[in-house]
């Protein structure tokens, strides 16, 4: 089985581990893993921003990019969410593009989603012996409607000591630009979102899209919180 | 063209004094958390939940296609039942036919049921230029009327008051012996009302549904004051928005379910009155004249685009602010506008324009919790995505909101669609991090960055990027 992996523009520039863990694990089940270098970013700051002529340039570059990919996996929800459900609304609906768009849509999968679902691997081989919760990204959840892979994934590495903060699946705040235009309220979700994370007992919050886990790790090294983030694909890396 | 002025007025949302203040985060937290409670046990009774929100979706989706039909339908029963139909282009329409009405009747004082459309339109304020007074009856709505405040929640007006609040402003206001039991503070609004009531002769009341096959007026409640409102003073006046109409009385039963429990966690309200027009004879009470304002006011404007028509899919519930983190922060009256929360952000923009309410629609994460609980599925996420473009194109085509923004994502745009150009950009951002870079991470000290670092960190670049890695993979793995 052939992948294409989209690392996305954060891990590539801020978080490659993200990347290195996912192909290390992708390969431990077989997968041939290929990253295109030509590829950059999914469009989703710009179309999330109201540019669309922006959003719709950059996301013909993808469409380019990973137009002939058997598979196309993505490590984080949100990424996957603007490739499956808002790339092909960018064009016009009859269009080649729209075409295309819509075919790779169906090609597209988030990591968990993927070993779940495509692969039927739920165990990993990962080893981690620290409390870990999970937060939900909205994106994930409630566009493409996924709950429970990222859950029996984390569940089945051993040692791990896996508690659920309060509401879990409640936005950290992050939202793209949302997080520098309304600042303020911004930030005080995320404060909430600590909260619960400290008041589950937790040393580690793992969640699937580094965008969410570097607003909170930004809010907690600024509060010098002693709690880490770690990134679903670097946590089943750990074998 | 819109005569309302508020179309003129800028409006932007507010959220510093409400996340300062902290009486109000605590009242936030406390009533949205029992509200969310209670909503989430009415809705897990439901086994078909699902299966109703996509019905209510359709019959919706049908309705507002064939809108015109079902008015006309609505109109001829009212009619036919002696009632009768007053059209209002937009508010100020409105606001001329009750106020000219209560010159004829010479009216004073009147008194209201919870409507909505009635703060759109602005009806209260308006009646005060006239020397009218209006007298709120529902209790929230007295609170607040009684504080000077606008509804802070579409189905809760009074939702960010404590009950030790409510006590202060009753005993400051009304006289009341300071006491924050919960049967006197309602009793001195009960026995304050129940004289209103009987001396009124104007009652004016919003509406939940209108039914265009029997010409059935739904007004649903819980304290008793709207089926005062509608049955005791000589005339009554029922202010509906043109979208509110579904077509038969069957399907009444699906949008009863979905909004009772959506709103209040109710299985059923109290109170659910459908009206047929006025008294008939032989009939020993009911007003003598009836009147229903159909009130379009920037609505037929959505019926263009099938998309943002859905926003006209609202009943009105709440449950997308109740469920909203950005609503449970900022709370209502933030939003500065009638419709707060997720529906207000889509509304507001969009009954006026776009040029009034431009940072509306980028008042949300996109979390899209409202379009995950909304019982009419409005897909709000999606519609705040086409507002926030619209935005952005709006100002007759004249560049964005804020032009260095554009700028800035032309120049993204640009390094972003090609791999040499990103790479150039990738050596750009790491020389700045070099300049402006600590052990902690990126510094930049200029906006959107600035913005972020107030109150987090910014994570640093990676030494060698995943590209960068990957090159080298034999090493890496």
């Amino acid at each position: 089985m052939k992948v294409s992996l989209f690392v996305t523009c954060l891990v590539d520039q801020f978080f490659p581990s993200v990347g290195t863990s996912a192909i290390r694990v992708l390969e431990k089940f077989g997968v041939h893993v290929d990253f295109d270098p030509r590829q950059t970013c999914c469009g989703q700051p710009a179309s999330n921003s109201g540019y669309s002529d922006e959003a719709r340039q950059v996301g013909a570059h993808y469409l380019e990019v990973f137009q002939d990919s058997e598979y196309v996996v993505v490590p984080s929800g949100s990424c996957c969410t603007m490739v499956r459900r808002y790339l092909p609304e960018l064009f016009t609906e009859e269009s080649p593009e729209a075409r295309k768009a819509r075919e790779l849509a169906a090609r597209t999968f988030e990591l968990s989603e993927f070993l779940i679902s495509v692969l039927k691997v739920s165990d990993t081989g990962a080893r981690f012996p620290e409390i870990v919760t999970y937060h939900d990204s909205c994106h994930l959840l409630r566009e493409l409607g996924i709950y429970e892979p990222p859950r029996r994934l984390i569940r089945s590495v051993r040692d791990i000591d896996f508690r659920e903060m309060a509401n879990s699946t409640r936005c950290c705040g992050f939202g793209g630009t949302f997080s520098v235009k309304f600042e303020d309220v911004s930030v005080a979700l995320a404060e909430d979102k600590v909260r619960a994370i400290q008041d589950c007992g937790a040393r580690f919050v793992v969640a699937t899209d580094v965008s969410c886990l570097m607003h909170l790790d930004g809010l907690m090294r600024r509060n010098h919180i002693p709690v880490k983030t770690i990134h679903l694909a670097e946590l089943l890396a750990k074998f | 063209m819109r005569k309302n002025q508020a179309g003129m007025i800028k409006i932007s949302p507010h959220t510093g004094p409400a996340l300062a203040n902290a009486t109000l985060q605590a009242n936030l937290k406390n009533t949205v958390g029992k509200v969310l409670h209670v909503h989430q046990l009415a809705v897990s009774e439901v086994a078909n939940w699902q299966e109703l929100r996509c019905h209510a979706e359709q019959v919706k989706a049908h309705t507002l296609a064939r809108l015109h039909f079902y008015l006309q339908e609505l109109e001829k029963q009212i009619k036919g039942q002696g009632g009768k139909v007053v059209w209002a282009d937009n508010a100020q329409d409105a606001l001329d036919f009750v106020v000219e009405l209560a010159h004829q009747r010479e009216i004073r004082r009147l008194v209201k049921s919870k409507s909505m459309l009635s703060e759109e339109i602005g009806l209260n304020e308006a009646l005060e230029r006239e020397r009218i007074e209006t007298v709120e009856t529902d209790l929230g709505e007295f609170i607040v009327q009684l504080a000077g405040e606008p509804p802070f929640h579409i189905t809760a007006p009074a939702l960010h008051k404590s009950r030790r609040e409510i006590a202060q402003l009753f005993s400051q206001k009304l006289g009341m012996e300071p006491s924050e039991d919960v049967q006197q503070i309602t009793a001195t609004a009960r026995t304050l009302l129940r004289e209103h009531f009987l001396a009124a002769r104007l009652g004016i009341t919003g509406a939940n549904f209108a039914v265009a096959e029997t010409g059935t007026i739904v007004v649903v409640e819980n304290e008793g004051n709207a089926r005062l409102c509608l049955s005791v003073p000589e005339t009554h006046v029922v202010l509906v928005g043109i979208e509110k109409v579904i077509p038969r009385m069957a399907d009444l039963a699906v949008f009863l379910k979905l909004l009772t429990r959506s709103a209040t966690g109710q299985r059923i309200t109290s109170y659910v009155n459908l009206i047929n027009a006025g008294r008939r004879e032989r009939e020993a009470d009911g007003p003598h004249e009836f009147y229903v304002v159909l009130v379009d006011n920037g609505r037929s404007r959505l019926l263009v685009d099938p998309v943002m028509r859905q926003t006209l899919h609202c009943i009105r519930c709440g449950a997308c602010l109740n469920v909203c983190p950005v609503y449970q922060k900022i709370g209502g009256h933030a939003y500065q506008s009638a419709y707060p929360g997720p529906i207000g952000a889509i509304l507001t923009p969009q009954l006026t324009s776009i040029e009034s309410a431009p940072e509306h629609p980028f008042a949300s994460s996109l979390c899209g919790a409202c379009a995950e609980v909304c019982p009419v599925r409005i897909p709000i996420p999606h519609i705040l995505l086409r507002l926030r473009a619209q935005a952005q194109r709006a100002k007759n085509g004249k560049a964005a909101r804020v032009p260095a923004e554009k700028w800035a994502f032309q120049l993204w745009a640009w390094s972003m669609s090609s791999p040499t150009r990103y790479s150039r950009m990738e050596a750009l951002l790491r020389f700045l991090q070099k300049l402006f870079g600590r052990d902690q991470g990126l510094r930049l000290p200029f906006p959107p960055f600035s913005q972020w670092l107030r109150r987090r960190e910014l994570p640093a670049l990676a030494p060698q990027s995943f590209r960068q890695i990957y090159r080298n993979r034999k090493v890496m793995l």
